[in-house]
């Protein structure tokens, strides 16, 4: 199966499950279940056979597209988009699972479900800038359209606020390439060719950030990360899933392989500007989350947090910062699905609450042990312990820190501290409450329905990867290295 | 691969536990109990096992076993055992046992409990066998949520407030031992304990730090102070030295006493091992220079640990300060080492100490928090030495076994207690002796508290409230005389544990005075 697969297997889903007469519309959710396992299986295929051979010429599809402006058709998939093909795919699979109870317009919702999934794997794949520019604006109205339909809390205002920023962002995206296009005399659209091109230093100065913080928005960087919070907190579990857990890797993801590499001098004059705002972003998310009510907007908060180690890792531009980086997409992007999933699946669908104080009176963890156990290693996961996912990514993006701006290391110091606080603090308030009635005896917990299939295997499924990554990186560790060899990265590694 | 099936042994025992359907249920309790002994009782035979063979290779190590991380960094999980770490194994699976047989007479034994300490003792076993920072940091910020949540659930009225004090300040060391670690990375390009220690005995770690991080403008002798401070803040928090204590008797007074016992008998050993065998060996270059300040500290936990110890009458918060007491004497040892060299005799002595005085106390403390244990369970929570009184009469067989066991605490000499500390004084005075003679003060008041402790207990009038005492059942006795039986054979026949750890004193010595 070659990576291809990947983006069929979504849009032929998303079309089936259109397709699907009224009173079939309850199978959508197989369809669904089918398609992304399909484009999972792909991505991991194709990464053992690109993981067995590293030297191998990577898969790429390249033809015309429109002739007249030099835009192709160009997909490619080294280790460094594989890798992200396989969060991806991960990502889709445990979101069916988590969405398995979803009755309200099932075929609608599993459409643009699987429309973003496409999209999604289309921007990892692309390697013409007007391609990827295109699928990035595919998944926009679905997700718009996720979290103003499904969505909770203030889903209208979160939806809008979401869909605003997404479009700003990519205004800023489009300004940026086409002023890229055009200083390169206006014959391709292709990465590899904008980034070959030699720039002026002055055009670089102010085009940089342009395109830069079209990206880096979609990322969540501070300060244009309040869309962030609001919009995961509106969307219904499997879109929070899928834009904490993909979509804002979209990014990263562009700043590092679109933005970076086609203006490297640019980023260089505004490297230190970014490390700050990062390390801002990760410290500011820490405190803020330690001070929500409510959890669902902790975990949005410590994505916020997490996602600053990314922009860390990019601004860091060393080797170790660049691997740190992308094993903090994949690290952060399976975490924050898990969390997510817990907080507004497992628990909300039992409890209709996402209120700390409220949750703790369910006793979670006598009434519903399952997901405290796996809500604690998720925890554990997310503050970056030992063991899981997100260790390997800190560390690495904190060696990247130490070669280039080791004196911001005591408040990434105090973020990583303030992070195990705020999610020990929800961890407890929701899930380990000291309950104590007025004769001193605990009371008998209340019984909530137990946990189903689709849900524990969605948790097993990906606390089994962030643990797997955490304790044997090395096959991740080896794809990410293979793209990162790429030539579009030398330049920027290159920087003093 | 016997390491690695020790290693995963307790974790399969927890997950096992975790899965086993309806086991949580309350007719089943006793079995998650039980089940979780007989199975502690496997690595232990492992352990045995283990130092039966025969080392391998000339460097003394009895099993190994790693696995790559990041390749390109040279990074692997890599453990092996020497004599010295298996010293720690046996504690680890010997405390731990001990740990869970108490638990289940007291009524601690429901699944999460069981699954909860079983899982830190795999994480204990890594920490004792890591051969490399990334395995060492990896199972010892693993022990945090299992040691948060052991606190929180099944401790006292204050134990939330003192399980998170526990967890943010050990996280805070955590992260500064880390941060310490990948400047090593960044700089030499290595965290493995062995190769570090090698440069260092070289003399090569300063001039390779300084040279990589030549851009920072300080010099390698500077850069490699701080990072030694930070490496030593992380360990500090753990033993605790002071000033970095002030966690430790809430979280010992709030915890259940089989997960204060724990608490004391190894996870404060985990920063003692580390003291004694990354600290000490990665950073000889520069340790002459701030060996003072570590002495001092070290004085000064010895003393302040037993004044505290004297002003305290709940019997849980004296023993926690007089562990902090008694790991200080370990802490002196490592600093005096730190400060002079001059005499290899009294270096050896210094180190053979630790490792004793590390595996005594935790034996000893084993023993006399299974006895608060047991005040707590005959009086209803009770432990202030002033609600009891008499108790020689009720229960002489009680007494002498705890008599014994404070004995053995305050470093009678014949029981397990006086040998380390013996050690230890020897080589300090033969090293530092302003710092031994202070820290004579500290053992003389060990002493007093002790025995007011088994003063107001087992002597004086007896209260009518205690007039239905009865002396220990059966089933404690099983429990209490092996351990006091250990107490006394090691305390006659040190030479035991000596064996087992000669040839890496050697080793180690080697590498400090090449």
């Amino acid at each position: 199966m070659n990576p291809a697969w990947t983006i069929i297997s979504a849009f032929v889903g998303a079309l089936l499950v259109l397709l699907l007469p009224a009173r079939m519309a309850g199978q959508s959710r197989v369809i669904a279940l089918v398609a992304s396992i399909v484009g999972a299986l792909a991505a991991a295929a194709s990464g053992l056979t690109r993981l067995n051979d590293v030297s191998a010429p990577v898969w790429s599809f390249d033809s015309p597209w429109i002739p007249s402006f030099g835009i192709r058709f160009h997909l490619a998939a080294d280790g460094l988009a594989l890798t992200l093909l396989m969060l991806t795919g991960l990502v889709a699979i445990a979101g069916v699972l988590f969405s398995w109870n979803v009755t309200k317009r099932p075929r609608a919702f599993f459409a643009y479900f699987l429309i973003i999934i496409g999209g999604v794997y289309g921007v990892f794949m692309s390697r013409d800038a007007f391609l990827l520019f295109v699928c990035y604006e595919i998944v926009i109205l679905p997700k718009y359209m996720l979290i103003a339909i499904w969505g909770s809390t203030n889903r209208e205002y979160g939806a809008m606020k979401l869909t605003m920023y997404s479009i700003g962002a990519s205004a800023l995206i489009l300004l940026g390439l086409v002023v890229a296009y055009a200083a390169s005399g206006g014959t391709s659209f292709d990465i590899a060719h904008l980034a070959a091109t030699d720039y002026s230093t002055s055009l670089q100065t102010w085009a940089f950030p342009i395109l830069f913080l079209g990206f880096a928005v979609l990322a969540g960087m501070w300060p244009f990360h309040t869309w962030a919070p609001t919009g995961h907190v509106a969307a219904p579990t499997a879109a929070s899933m899928l834009l904490a857990g993909v979509v804002m890797k979209l990014g990263a993801f562009g700043a590092l392989c679109v933005a970076m590499p086609i203006f490297p001098q640019g980023f260089a004059i505004w490297q230190p500007m970014i490390a700050g705002l990062a390390v801002i972003g990760i410290v500011y998310g820490a405190f803020t989350a330690l001070q929500q009510k409510d959890l669902k907007f902790v975990i949005g908060y410590s994505s916020v947090s997490h996602m600053g180690f990314v922009m860390l890792g990019l601004a860091a531009a060393t080797h170790w910062g660049l691997r740190g980086a992308v094993l903090q997409m994949i690290s952060h992007g399976v975490i924050a699905g898990l969390l997510f999933g817990i907080a507004g699946r497992v628990v909300y669908e039992r409890t209709h609450t996402r209120d700390l104080e409220e949750l703790g009176k369910f006793d979670l963890w006598r009434s519903l042990p399952g997901a405290a156990l796996a809500f604690t290693l998720a925890t554990a996961a997310s503050m970056g312990l030992p063991g899981f996912s997100g260790f390997v990514a800190e560390i690495s993006v904190v060696i990247g820190v130490w070669e280039t701006y080791p004196w911001l290391l005591p408040l990434v110091a105090l973020g990583i501290i303030i992070t195990g606080a705020f999610s020990l603090r929800a961890m407890y308030r929701a899930f380990f409450p000291v309950l104590k009635s007025a004769q001193g005896t605990n009371p008998s917990p209340p019984n909530l329905p137990p946990l189903t299939w689709p849900e524990i295997s969605a948790m097993a499924l990906l606390l089994i990867v962030s643990l797997s990554i955490g304790i044997y990186p090395k096959p991740w560790v080896t794809l990410i290295d293979d793209g990162l060899r790429s030539p579009l990265f030398q330049s920027i590694l290159s920087q003093p | 691969m016997l390491l690695l099936s020790l290693l995963l042994l307790p974790l399969v025992g927890a997950v096992i536990l975790t899965a086993l359907p309806g086991a949580g249920r309350r007719g089943s309790k006793e079995g998650s109990g039980k089940f979780a002994i007989a199975w502690a009782v496997i690595p232990l035979a492992l352990v045995v096992i283990m130092g039966f063979q025969h080392p391998a290779s000339d460097d003394g190590v009895l099993a190994k076993w790693s696995l790559e991380w990041i390749p390109s960094a040279k990074i692997s999980l890599s453990f092996s055992v020497d004599g010295i770490s298996w010293v720690f194994l046996l504690l680890a699976s010997l405390v731990t046992l001990f740990a869970l047989a108490i638990s289940s007479r007291f009524g601690l034994n429901s699944r999460g409990y069981c699954a909860l300490i079983l899982v830190m003792q795999t994480m204990l076993f890594g920490i004792f066998t890591a051969g490399h920072f990334i395995p060492f940091f990896l199972c010892w910020e693993m022990t945090l949520i299992p040691s948060y949540l052991l606190i929180r659930l099944w401790g006292g009225e204050g134990a939330p407030r003192a399980a998170m004090r526990f967890f943010i300040v050990t996280l805070f060391g955590g992260v500064c031992m880390l941060l310490g670690f990948l400047a090593l990375q960044v700089s030499v390009g290595t965290m493995d304990f062995a190769a570090l220690s090698t440069m260092a005995s070289e003399g090569k770690l300063a001039a390779g730090v300084g040279a990589a991080l030549e851009s920072t403008g300080k010099d390698g002798y500077y850069l490699l102070t701080v990072i030694a401070i930070c490496v030593f803040l992380g360990l500090a928090v753990k033993i605790p030295v002071f000033p970095f204590h002030a966690w430790l008797p809430d979280a010992y007074a709030e915890a259940p006493t089989p997960v204060t016992l724990l608490l004391t008998g190894l996870l404060s050993k985990m920063g003692v091992y580390g003291l004694l065998r990354i600290f000490m060996m990665i950073f000889p270059e520069v340790l002459p220079g701030f060996a003072p300040w570590l002495t001092a500290l070290a004085v000064i936990t010895v003393v302040l640990g037993a004044v505290a110890a004297l002003a305290q009458t709940d019997m849980k918060r004296i023993l926690a300060y007089s562990s902090i007491n008694h790991l200080g004497y370990c802490v002196l040892a490592v600093a005096a080492v730190a400060a002079s060299q001059a005499d290899r005799t009294a270096v050896s002595s210094s180190i053979s100490g630790v490792v004793l005085q590390a595996f005594n106390h935790g034996i000893i403390a084993s023993a006399l928090f299974f006895s608060v244990g047991i005040f707590e369970q005959r009086s209803g929570g009770l432990r202030s030495i002033n609600d009891f009184g008499g108790l020689r009469a009720k229960a002489p067989v009680f007494c002498g076994l705890m008599g014994l066991a404070l004995f053995a605490s305050l470093g009678l000499p014949g029981l397990s207690g006086f040998v380390g500390e013996f050690l230890i004084f020897n080589g300090v005075f033969g090293l530092v002796p302003w710092a031994a003679a202070v820290s004579l003060i500290g053992l003389l008041l060990t002493a007093v508290f002790l025995l007011r402790l088994l003063r107001k207990v087992f002597l004086g009038p007896l209260p009518d409230s205690l007039e239905s005492w009865t002396d220990l059942t059966k089933g404690e006795k099983w429990l209490f005389v092996p351990v006091v039986a250990l107490i006394v054979l090691l305390g006659v026949w040190p030479q035991a544990l000596l064996h087992c750890i000669n040839d890496d004193t050697l080793r180690m010595l080697n590498l400090l005075l090449p």
